[in-house]
């Protein structure tokens, strides 16, 4: 009896598929990747630097965080150098390394830690950190005038600054094409909406992001936008101009779909994706920002609890 | 070890393996030189009458083990019993065990021949109750419950197993006769066999209406197939006899059938064994048989820290000792090599919805698994759902954070069910 053998004993199931959280957050940064490379390419060794120091100050705060808070280390699980490569996409390449820093601190330490780390934060904490950024430092997020002294063959003018100012005829220079391929002003990792819409596809056939947010906020932006364009033709953009132009790409694929700020129920994915997108619109056509997609979301992250209490019923549920 | 099978649109599924071309032949396990018969009694209990060491039984002699007769055993082997301990089964569950060493000669006892005569639920709930597929006849003693229809499950609620099936297509004879012995001693005539869809028929005149199970795992549990098959939903904590279906395996209608044409208690188990390598096999084991003999017939070997598991990788319950006996209602044995258990980990939830996605209960997980792990039992169920959770596992089996999330959940029902007790008890 006593020189038996020691199993392992634990409750059922005694098997998992294999997922991990490292693994979804390594393939969403990979996803990230095309966007990222294109900006590179057209902005160069700023770009660089913005991304590494948004990366890696972003991996430091969470250290820092896990070494205050006295828990484990988290910076291996990729969800803070995520945190930080979105920062980074959204910002324009000529960004002043403070202001890099400052923002992935408010969005690690603000947006994420002092809720209780990943899991527990209301908002996305990407959004959180531009947020503060915008309403702090005006100016750095202007890419007109962060992206002045750039010339890249093309109109240098940021798409939706135009149309906000000068209406329709100001942004007939940019055909659907030369969008979806990145010849536009924006931030570093925003533009080139075809790398982010390939990205978008293998996150959801991988099912790493729930594609009922990413869809329903894409035809929420272009409803909106039809609606206005129908309505007033030479003040409001079109439809696919709104797709592809400021942050609606990123925002629909990789910003709107962060785990702990979103729903995770059907019927309330498609509220939130698709109120998402309208409000987005609202606030470019009306409201004072050019682009809307930073508060849309944020205003949504809001409702989510509210919006996740729609759900089925269990099954077998008495009431 | 299973890969995530599903991709991220389509709707994740994990399908049962069914059991297909020529029927294979089970290995039988001879007699072992001791069998352990446990009881499902305290050995502390105060009305409790404990076989002696030292006393000899036969072959499907009954021990009556409280005076009125409530708790008994049938003996599976002839012997001289040499020690009677204390059982612990999952979640605390207490019994005795009681060990036998088991005699060359068999000296069968006739007691329920003579009451196989005349088929009786008084005879069958009285010497019936531990055959092979754990008949549950103890539902028709509740007077609470009026069982109107009767379910044969002739599917395996777990992957990999497939002792059900096996049986079904092998022994549908006596299933037959089983069905006939049910009608008759308990007078319904509503009988349903369910069975796997992909599994062949030859069920012309069985006595039952014949219906098909889908091959997605958990179709065969039996809320899946009451809610399938049936058309009912069992209310959360409720079980399928308060609709008033009794739920039979098939493997127990099988051994009714043959104990009342044979006059004898049959006692060999069939279970499914799989191996480390995911291979797996039939076995034919008398009750009581010691997981050792059976890894030692069928050529497995088992090392530290190894995870030996009674029962299917979903639902199984895994064991400490390879001193563990085979009972009536052990379908599988499954051994899993050190190195492919899945680790779990304290990682918190990042709401991901991947479990809500899966549950077949539709329980909003995600929110639950945070009440679970503080210990919030009470608001899991008033707000969560808790027990509209019929136990199949796929929230732990594909959660990202790895969090053990069906352990926290049979931990909350074990609490609250001590908690009830207690207060029963106090009042
Ligand atoms: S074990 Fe998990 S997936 Fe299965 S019914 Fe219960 S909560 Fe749902
Ligand atoms: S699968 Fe795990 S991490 Fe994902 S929502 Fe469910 S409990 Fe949370």
């Amino acid at each position: 009896m006593f020189n038996q053998k020691k199993f392992i004993v634990s409750h059922a199931p005694f098997w998992h598929d294999e997922s991990k959280v490292s693994v979804r957050y390594y393939n969403i940064l990979i996803a990230t990747l095309p966007a990222v490379i294109f900006g590179i390419i057209q902005y160069g060794m700023p770009a660089v630097a913005v991304v590494s120091l948004s990366v890696s100050s972003a991996i430091f705060w969470e250290l820092l965080m896990n070494r205050l808070t006295k828990r484990p280390i988290t910076i291996t699980d990729g969800n803070a150098a995520l945190i930080g490569m979105l920062f980074a996409m959204l910002l324009p390449a000529t960004s002043p390394w403070w202001l890099v820093v400052t923002g992935t601190f408010v969005a690690i330490v603000i947006g994420k830690h002092i809720y209780g780390g990943i899991g527990a934060n209301p908002f996305n904490p990407v959004m959180v950190g531009i947020a503060i950024l915008t309403l702090s430092w005006k100016g750095f997020l202007n890419f007109d005038q962060a992206l002045l002294n750039y010339d890249l063959g093309y109109s240098m003018v940021y798409p939706l600054a135009a149309l906000k100012n000068f209406g329709t005829v100001a942004i007939g220079a940019f055909s659907p094409g030369d969008l979806l391929l990145g010849r536009q002003s924006g931030g570093i990792g925003a533009t080139f909406g075809l790398g982010l819409i390939i990205g978008g596809i293998y996150l959801m056939l991988r099912g790493f992001i729930r594609w009922e947010i990413s869809v329903s906020f894409l035809a929420g932006v272009f409803i909106t936008a039809l609606i206005f364009h129908l309505f007033d033709g030479a003040r409001f953009g079109g439809p696919v101009f709104h797709i592809l132009t400021g942050y609606t790409l990123i925002g629909a694929i990789f910003l709107a779909t962060e785990d702990s700020s979103s729903p995770a129920n059907l019927i309330p994915m498609f509220i939130y994706g698709a109120g998402g997108g309208i409000l987005t619109m609202l606030i470019r056509n009306i409201g004072i920002f050019h682009d809307g997609v930073v508060f849309a979301i944020l205003i949504m992250n809001i409702l989510n609890p509210l919006l996740d209490k729609i759900r089925p019923k269990a099954i077998g549920k008495v009431v | 070890m299973l890969k995530k099978l599903f991709g991220g649109l389509a709707t994740p599924r994990i399908d049962y393996i069914p059991l297909e071309g020529r029927l294979p032949v089970p290995v039988n396990i001879l007699l072992p030189p001791k069998v352990t018969l446990v009881l499902d009694i305290a050995m502390d209990a105060k009305d409790a009458i404990l076989p002696k060491i030292g006393d000899t039984v036969k072959t499907g002699q009954k021990l009556t083990l409280v005076e009125d007769g409530r708790v008994y055993a049938i003996s599976p082997a002839t012997g001289t019993i040499s020690a009677v301990t204390p059982f612990r089964g999952e979640m605390g569950q207490v019994g005795t065990a009681v060990l036998i060493d088991t005699a060359k000669k068999e000296d069968p006892d006739d007691q329920f021949a003579a009451a196989a005569q005349e088929p009786a639920l008084a005879s069958a709930a009285a010497f019936l109750a531990g055959l092979p597929g754990n008949p549950p006849f103890k539902v028709f003693g509740d007077p609470e419950k009026s069982i109107h229809t009767i379910v044969i499950n002739g599917a395996d609620g777990d992957l990999l197993v497939a002792t059900q099936q096996f049986v079904v297509q092998s022994r549908i004879d006596a299933i037959a006769k089983g069905i006939a012995v049910l009608k008759r001693i308990t007078g319904i005539e509503n009988v349903t066999l369910a069975v796997p869809v992909n599994v062949m028929g030859g069920y012309g005149s069985i006595g039952a209406e014949v219906k098909f199970v889908d091959t997605a795992y958990p179709s065969a549990l039996p809320h899946m197939i009451l809610k399938d098959v049936l058309g009912k939903v069992i209310p959360a904590g409720k079980g399928a006899e308060d609709l008033g279906v009794c739920i039979f395996n098939a493997e127990a209608v099988a051994s009714i059938g043959r104990a009342y044409e044979d006059g004898k208690i049959p006692f060999q188990k069939l279970l499914t064994v799989i191996k480390k390598d995911g291979s797996k096999g039939l076995v034919s084991a008398r009750i009581g048989t010691p997981v050792k003999d059976i890894l030692k017939a069928v050529g497995e070997t088992v090392a530290d820290r190894d995870r030996v598991i009674l029962g299917g990788p979903m639902t199984g319950v895994s064991i400490y000792t390879l001193d563990y006996p085979v009972r009536p209602d052990t379908d599988a044995l499954m051994i899993q090599d050190k190195d492919s258990i899945p680790f779990v980990s304290d990682y918190p939830c990042i709401n991901c919805g991947e479990c809500l996605r899966v549950c077949p209960a539709k329980i909003p997980i995600n929110m639950l698994v945070r009440f679970l792990e503080a210990g919030q039992y009470q608001e899991a169920v008033d707000l969560y759902d808790l027990y509209a959770c019929f136990e199949c596992g796929l929230c732990s089996y594909v959660c990202v954070s790895r969090i053990p999330i069906f352990q926290y959940i049979r931990l909350a029902k074990y609490e609250l069910n001590r908690i009830e007790t207690a207060e029963v008890t106090n009042v």
